[in-house]
């Protein structure tokens, strides 16, 4: 029982109308909690401008960091038949219609060729919206077909991974776009095509376990999480806590898997600079 | 070596042809592992140690011997029956250094124009803080694409557990076989089950729709041709199911016998590229 009750019900106090919508404008940064304006987070390439933390952004804000402007998009019709016919909580065909409207991405990959300080580079960037940014045969086709544009073409390719791994929905399918791909990359190698992974937050199992290892340079991120197995995964088999840093770029490059641990303002003058030594100044 | 004998062993309860039977099949403790094969189809086996890096991981066996007089070097994951050896081999999950071993002697064979046999039974490669320190993920990777460009017939058989990458690490072969009641599978049935279903317990579930048994994968196009074993199962009959195997892979063998470096290089990449299943939407 309430201790008053009103008598006068035709009296409201209208608390909705005296609230500010706030939401959207502001962000916590997980990296020193520290609330950030949406907008300055913009403006610094979602880079917090108070600790240097690495925001996870979508696969086209990636092109838009790294390419110079215009680019030609590529195998952007293909899509996955489901060869399990897979089916968990909906079916995996469902999932993927979901995926595609919420994403506005038929899969997890995008595919294009631009320039990259004038230099022309078939890029492939992961999304990981789409599905935990997983492989399975739309990724693996995508990028198989980028590797094959730069042997014939002789241009440079940038993958930027960001991937739980393979797609578990397309079984031992996804498996083999492992096998595939570095068949490709070994290709590319011989050829002498130039190749940087970029590693950004989190490139785990086996997309890191094949071409994201795999570069003539492996740059990541700073603070990105790099691994085979996940985090929890080891932590359930070993039975205790992983060391704080465990897995992230800068234990990655204290154990020599790295080649530099790059900011993301400055990927794109570090690529090109890479790109001019391998294959000589534009012209 | 690894083998001894073992009590007659049960046999796993449910429908004949189940996916989650083949999954206990294929994890049976009775099960012949690599080091049974090789003591009976590789005659004069000499074991080679270490990746001349950082150590020797006994998850992985290699060596050289004949297979029916043919000179082969032999690759492959080894797990333990009894509790020690389980731990010595460390449940057949490899490390990095394991890895290593494995491409150190398929370059070596390549260098002499072995053919190699790589036998795949692994839950998976080992997910520890050591493991992961040396470069799991590289060592896999480089293993996949040093593979593809392997200049002699590798032959990769999948002897029981094919665990994801861990096992795909020996699996880039010119010809990819699947013991009957293997399976292979890009996560296992319980990893599957807690994701989607929140419970481990579900993997029975979880098996039959990732489609890992030997059958599937042939219908997948992702193996080329099927092992059979023994009625029941290998674990009933190490000798008989050591002979079907040494049929396929002398078969196996002679049909890579007259291709040159250069054909083997490109069958294998052929074979892998058309892996995948798509289609264009316009």
């Amino acid at each position: 029982m309430a201790w008053f009750t009103r008598d006068k019900p035709s009296v409201s106090t209208q608390r909705g109308g005296r609230t500010v919508k706030t939401e959207g404008l502001w962000e916590k940064c997980p990296g020193c909690s520290q609330i950030l304006w949406r907008k300055t987070l913009e403006e610094n390439g979602e880079v917090c401008p108070k600790c240097g933390y690495h925001f996870k952004i979508d696969a086209f804000a990636r092109l838009k960091l790294l390419l110079d402007g215009e680019w030609v998009e590529h195998d952007k019709g293909l899509r996955s038949t489901d060869p399990l016919e897979f089916f968990d909580a909906q079916p995996y065909k469902q999932r993927l219609a979901n995926m595609e409207s919420r994403t506005k991405l038929p899969d997890a990959a995008v595919s294009v060729t631009g320039t990259l300080n004038r230099r022309k580079v078939n890029v492939c960037a992961l999304e990981l919206k789409f599905i935990g940014g997983s492989m399975g045969c739309v990724v693996g086709e995508k990028i198989t077909r980028a590797i094959e544009r730069s042997l014939a073409e002789k241009t440079p390719l940038v993958i930027v991974s960001a991937s739980g791994g393979a797609r578990m929905q397309e079984g031992a399918v996804s498996l083999m776009q492992m096998a595939k791909i570095t068949a490709g990359l070994m290709r590319l190698d011989e050829a002498g095509i130039p190749f940087v992974s970029v590693l950004t937050d989190p490139t785990t199992g086996g997309v890191t376990a094949s071409f994201a290892m795999l570069g003539d340079l492996n740059i990541a991120e700073p603070g990105a999480l790099i691994g085979f197995a996940g985090p929890r995964v080891i932590e359930q088999t070993i039975r205790q806590k992983l060391p704080e840093g465990f897995q992230r770029s800068e234990f990655l490059l204290e154990h020599g898997f790295l080649d530099a641990v790059v900011k993301r303002s400055e990927l794109k003058s570090f690529i090109s600079r890479a790109l001019d030594f391998f294959a000589g100044p534009v012209t | 070596m690894d083998s001894e004998t073992t009590k007659a062993p049960e046999q796993p309860a449910g429908d004949a042809d189940s996916p989650w039977r083949r999954v206990q099949l294929a994890r049976h403790p009775g099960r012949p592992h690599s080091l049974d094969y090789i003591e009976r189809l590789v005659k004069e086996f000499q074991e080679l140690h270490g990746d001349r890096f950082f150590g020797d991981d006994p998850a992985i066996v290699g060596g050289f011997g004949l297979l029916e007089g043919r000179p082969v070097m032999v690759v492959a994951q080894q797990k333990g029956r009894s509790t020690k050896q389980k731990l010595h081999r460390n449940f057949g999950m490899p490390k990095p250094e394991g890895y290593r071993k494995a491409l150190r002697l398929m370059k070596l064979a390549e260098k002499f124009s072995r053919p190699v046999i790589a036998l795949l039974d692994t839950p998976g490669a080992y997910p520890g803080i050591d493991a992961e320190e040396r470069g799991q993920a590289e060592a896999i990777a480089v293993n996949l694409r040093e593979m593809t460009r392997l200049k002699v017939p590798l032959v990769s058989v999948v002897i029981g557990e094919g665990g994801s990458g861990g096992a795909l690490a020996l699996g880039v072969g010119n010809r990819v076989l699947m013991l009957e009641n293997a399976i292979y599978s890009v996560i296992s049935p319980e990893s599957c089950a807690a994701i989607i279903y929140r419970d481990a317990g579900l993997a029975e579930k979880a098996a039959s729709a990732l489609r890992l048994t030997a059958a599937d994968l042939l219908h997948l196009q992702l193996v080329d041709e099927i092992v059979p074993e023994p009625a029941g199962g290998a674990q009933n009959d190490y000798d008989q199911a050591a002979a079907l195997l040494r049929d396929a892979l002398v078969r196996s063998l002679d049909s890579f016998a007259a291709a040159s470096p250069a054909d083997l290089v490109e069958q294998r990449y052929d074979k892998f590229r058309r892996m995948g299943s798509y289609f264009t939407d316009s």
